[in-house]
């Protein structure tokens, strides 16, 4: 293993402000802060409960402009697999994150925040899982 | 009677709402800062952690753990409270079991997760940056996402 990339000082503040926003919306709204869950949540609108679900998203795809005009830098993506396995990622993430009840955010920032047991076997087992698909792909098929 | 009966069920104002739903889009704004600020939006900084056994980035698990930290401390302070400013409470899981939906998930998520360096948080906000896989990924997070609800999901 070589450490190469590292960011320590952006990751923690960006951490932070993750952090903060989790906390915005239980303090103001009770709500947790997951992703999948909020995206997910409006495929079966139940009364009263659209709007802010629909807020937040706004205010996600709004965050990289907001960094942009704070004087930040803006990443430009690169991207790890053709249109194909987008697709197939696309499909796995959504209903893995669905079946399972959360993503990163949800079980691995708030259900780990809360102490919460399934939040802590499910984050433990998308990161395994993650890791090892990456090794396959990059170090058994990839040949680097 | 009626007004009792209105009383009980009183939906919130319109008031409320609005300050539901600003205050959601602030904490959006918040998480997608976050995400920018950390690289996160780039699904290649995402691979480079999780190629452990390669060249190695460890800045996800810093931003894991500085937003674990904030969110821990946040949810106590919120909990003193007793109760949400906007809500008549607090919206918490309460399922305690480990069942196999649960590993499952967790399962076909980190495969894909995996394979393009994007989970949902990323990929929403990733589409600001107007990129043609970022669309397709997320188009096709949809539609898994209906699948499921259409195939499983339990109505009520």
């Amino acid at each position: 293993m070589e450490i190469v990339n590292f960011t320590p000082f952006s990751a923690l503040a960006g951490g932070a402000l993750i952090g903060l926003s989790a906390f915005l919306l239980m303090l103001a709204s009770g709500r947790i802060a997951g992703v999948s869950g909020i995206l997910g949540g409006l495929l079966h609108p139940v009364p009263g409960e659209r709007g802010w679900r629909i807020a937040f998203l706004i205010g996600l795809l709004l965050g990289p402009a907001a960094v942009g005009i704070a004087g930040g830098s803006v990443p430009a993506p690169s991207f790890q697999t053709g249109t194909l396995g987008m697709i197939a990622a696309g499909l796995l993430v959504g209903f893995g994150t669905r079946l399972g009840a959360g993503c990163t955010s949800g079980h691995g920032v708030c259900g780990l925040a809360r102490l919460s047991r399934r939040s802590l076997a499910a984050t433990l087992v998308f990161m395994i899982v993650a890791m090892t698909t990456v090794y396959v792909l990059r170090h058994i098929f990839g040949g680097s | 009677m009626s007004l009792r009966t209105r009383q009980a069920a009183t939906p919130p104002s319109v008031g409320e709402k609005v300050k539901t739903n600003a205050v959601a889009l602030v904490a959006g704004v918040l998480f997608g800062a976050g995400l920018t600020l950390s690289q996160m939006i780039d699904p290649a900084k995402v691979t480079g952690f999780l190629d452990l056994f390669g060249q190695w980035d460890p800045s996800l698990a810093f931003v894991m753990a500085a937003a674990l930290a904030v969110t821990f401390l946040g949810y106590r302070l919120a909990r003193i409270q007793g109760r949400p400013w906007l809500a008549p409470a607090f919206s918490m899981p309460t399922r305690k079991d480990l069942d196999f939906p649960l590993i499952l998930g967790a399962v076909l998520f980190g495969l894909g997760w995996g394979l393009a360096g994007y989970c949902p948080g990323p990929a929403i906000a990733g589409l600001a940056l107007a990129e043609l896989p970022t669309l397709l990924f997320v188009v096709a997070m949809l539609a898994g996402m209906l699948l499921f609800h259409v195939a499983l999901e339990e109505r009520d």
